[in-house]
């Protein structure tokens, strides 16, 4: 494909370009818009004038040495059966019943070289090229082998050598790139005894086909099948009979492979600059909480120990209070018992006393006579 | 320090689960032999027009996004600051590790010439393609899970300084971890994006990358219930009482998570649904089969999955993991295979052969070996004793 556009993921693989870069691709996969290389190549299929003869077939499997069919070219009964590209049929030509009449119509199917391969743009190891000339070539030394050109396509057109173990391709029409490089035309083109295919300036050629469908309306379906199919082929075609009847899809749209795939694609740089940015954010904000809470816990611990420093004081000094009250009761009964039993003892001792008198009343004379 | 009772089970080792992956396994060399000497048409059914089978839409696929617990779970537990699944990072990370070097290892069978699989990444870079994306970011992500897995390594084989050092690295590895993740989840979708018209309209939509990282996220927290509750079945004389303990809390948790994302998925898969103005397309046999896989294998589980959490009924969420896994496969199913190239006429259709599942079990079979293998050796469903309370 050659275009520059959405090389941004390149810078991705070292994880290490600054966000400029990706700023000013991502501007170039926005609005740079791809016209196709201007000199390109193309065949034009004129549906119309195709007899089935299948020289075209036996052209191409000759001058791409392609092994040799089971059946030889010239046996017509293959066209009885639909038939596709495989590994070594670059080309076929398939044949429709047209409606109650005996009409047959013949279509030659092969790679259409499309202005931007849905191939190329699928490919990750960029083994398809669009060369200037129109031609999608590939490259079997880089080939891994995944086979996402083939989902990609949407003429289901690259075939895959299913039994080679060990140097698998994918094969399909190159536009006979090789000859085109010597001055040759294509195979299928020079063999053509119709001439229902013309090699030449894509742009020339959609002015033949617009001139053959506005001289006789009657005898063509007026679209090129090819000229925006898919974002414009290198082949083209013109049919008198509606390309949806002759096994071609007119469901693509006209939307490029590579333009389907922008918008995913330019969402890497913005996952790329916005996640870290985000997660080391939530994980600073999530930290920061862990560590506030863990402030709160540590200050309500204290709060609480102090809450219960202050209660415990309070009965430490209750107690203390109840045991300083305690002991002066302990001590004013003490003294009251002390003095009641001092007024006692002394009101006994007067007791005494007294009657210690009485006696020594009775016997002074005694004492003094003594 | 506490005296821990040994790990190494003592277990028969003729069991009927060990007689299956064996018998597996050897069918499994058989076919490798096969495939690496007669070429990809010996053992599968591929074809021109289905040039991808089950060992994408299974291996690649569906490998993939059912081993997202490592990015889902270790940025709950680091980014998100949820340590409470701090005992659920371990297990994930290994699966996910494993996952995907199986997934590495399938495309080796997969692709033509394995041996050029470093092209794409370090020969000649095609940035143009949304495969490209994914070989790079997987390339990566293996690479990050494989340092994320080291430490349990380390602590097995007894290098803390080692240890020490990647631990550091912790946070730095799980926010490239959620890039690396979301950006080839996304664009395994969008490989598909190139196709509108292979692609059944129904599934094919602008918002590829979105159902697929979205979808992502659920598949990866169901594999972790689905794997949790097989590892308490088979792997409960390995789990710490630390593992224990959180164990339920993981559960109800996750379970919450993965109900709240795939009520989300219904909605935007509802938006992509009226943003193509799809809606007539229900009517028909494929809209039977979407609203089969939308309602009865994203919405049903999500509702059970809420009611699971609400009456904390832990056997009801790991089943409706199951249901939900299910439901992934067959939604990478239906976009690789069944609504895929569903304008060709049946006969061009493709239905793996035997051998090309059988290949798949072989891979599934190597995983579950090497899990038990490392959950036995190493400190991954308990705290190796030395390294207690580090985190």
């Amino acid at each position: 494909m050659g275009i520059s556009r959405r090389k941004f993921l390149g810078w991705f693989g070292g994880l290490s370009a600054t966000a400029a870069t990706a700023a000013s691709t991502a501007i170039a996969g926005g609005n740079h818009h791809f016209e196709g290389h201007p000199d390109t190549m193309g065949v034009l299929h004129d549906i119309n004038r195709c007899i089935g003869c299948r020289k075209c077939e036996e052209a191409c499997n000759t001058v791409n040495e392609l092994p040799k069919p089971e059946k030889p070219f010239d046996d017509l009964s293959v066209l009885d059966q639909k038939r596709r590209t495989h590994a070594d049929v670059y080309t076929v030509v398939n044949q429709f019943k047209i409606g109650n009449e005996k009409k047959h119509v013949h279509v030659k199917k092969q790679c259409n070289h499309c202005m931007e391969p849905a191939c190329a743009s699928a490919c990750f190891v960029k083994a398809f090229k669009k060369m200037p000339n129109g031609s999608v070539v590939y490259d079997e030394s880089v080939c891994v082998g995944c086979r996402y050109c083939m989902i990609a396509c949407p003429f289901n057109i690259p075939a895959y050598e299913y039994d080679n173990a060990f140097s698998p391709k994918v094969t399909k029409c190159t536009l006979c790139y090789p000859r085109v490089q010597k001055g040759l035309l294509p195979g299928c083109v020079e063999a053509c005894p119709k001439e229902a295919l013309i090699y030449g300036n894509r742009k020339e050629l959609i002015k033949i086909a617009r001139e053959r469908i506005n001289k006789h309306p009657d005898q063509y379906i007026d679209h090129i099948y090819g000229e925006h199919e898919m974002g414009g082929t290198s082949w083209l075609y013109i049919s008198g009979t509606p390309f949806s009847e002759i096994g071609m899809r007119e469901d693509l749209g006209v939307t490029s492979a590579p333009e389907l795939t922008s918008g995913p694609l330019s969402a890497v740089p913005i996952v790329v600059g916005l996640w870290p940015v985000l997660l080391t954010g939530i994980y600073a904000i999530s930290k920061r909480k862990d560590k506030v809470a863990e402030e709160e816990k540590a200050e309500a611990v204290k709060a609480a120990e102090n809450a219960a420093d202050e209660e415990m004081k309070k009965q430490i000094a209750k107690i203390k209070q109840d045991a300083a009250k305690d002991k002066e009761a302990a001590i004013k009964r003490e003294v009251k018992n002390a003095l009641d039993e001092a007024a006692k003892e002394a009101e006994e001792k007067a007791k005494a006393a007294a009657e210690l008198t009485e006696t020594a009343d009775a016997a002074p004379e005694k004492k003094e006579d003594e | 320090m506490m005296e821990r009772p040994s790990r190494i089970s003592i277990k028969p080792m003729i069991t009927p689960i060990n007689v299956v992956l064996g018998i597996i396994l050897a069918i499994g060399c058989v076919l490798t032999v096969l495939r690496f000497t007669g070429g990809l048409s010996v053992v599968t059914n591929l074809d021109d027009n289905n040039p991808w089978g089950i060992w994408i839409g299974f291996d690649l696929l569906c490998g993939v996004a059912l081993a997202a617990g490592g990015y889902t779970t270790s940025s709950a537990c680091y980014i998100f600051g949820l340590k409470r699944y701090h005992s659920a990072v371990r297990p994930a990370i290994l699966t996910a590790f494993l996952g995907y070097a199986l997934v590495v290892l399938a495309l080796h069978y997969d692709v033509g010439r394995p041996w050029r699989l470093p092209f794409p990444i370090f020969w000649q870079q095609g940035t143009t393609s949304l495969l490209f994306e994914v070989g790079l970011c997987v390339f990566l992500y293996l690479t990050v899970l494989f340092v994320e897995f080291t430490p349990a390594a380390f602590e097995w084989l007894g290098f803390p300084k080692l240890r020490e050092k990647i631990v550091k690295l912790t946070i730095l590895l799980t926010i490239l971890g959620v890039v690396l993740s979301t950006l080839h989840q996304s664009s395994l979708g969008a490989l598909y994006t190139i196709v509108p018209s292979k692609l059944h309209p129904l599934w094919y939509s602008g918002y590829l990358p979105v159902y697929f990282f979205i979808s992502s996220m659920f598949a990866g927290l169901s594999m972790v219930l689905f794997e949790g509750s097989l590892a308490h079945k088979y792997m409960h004389d390995k789990m710490d009482e630390t593992h224990l303990r959180e164990s339920e809390g993981i559960v109800l948790g996750f379970g919450k998570a993965a109900s709240f994302i795939m009520a989300g998925y219904v909605a935007i898969k509802v938006i992509g649904l009226s943003v193509d103005n799809n809606w007539h397309y229900l009517f028909t046999g494929y809209g039977a089969w979407f609203l089969l896989e939308l309602i009865g294998f994203v919405a049903l589980p999500a509702f059970v999955y809420a009611i699971g959490v609400r009456e904390k009924n832990i056997r009801l969420i790991q089943r409706t993991a199951v249901w939900t896994v299910l439901g992934i496969i067959l939604n990478r199913f239906n976009i690789s295979l069944i609504a895929f190239n569903w304008h060709l006429p049946s006969a061009e259709r493709y239905f793996p052969g035997w051998m090309e599942i059988a290949v798949s079990l072989f891979i599934v079979a190597i995983g579950i070996v090497i899990y038990r293998f490392v959950t036995t050796h190493m400190p991954i469903l308990y705290e190796h004793p030395d390294y207690r309370s580090d985190h």
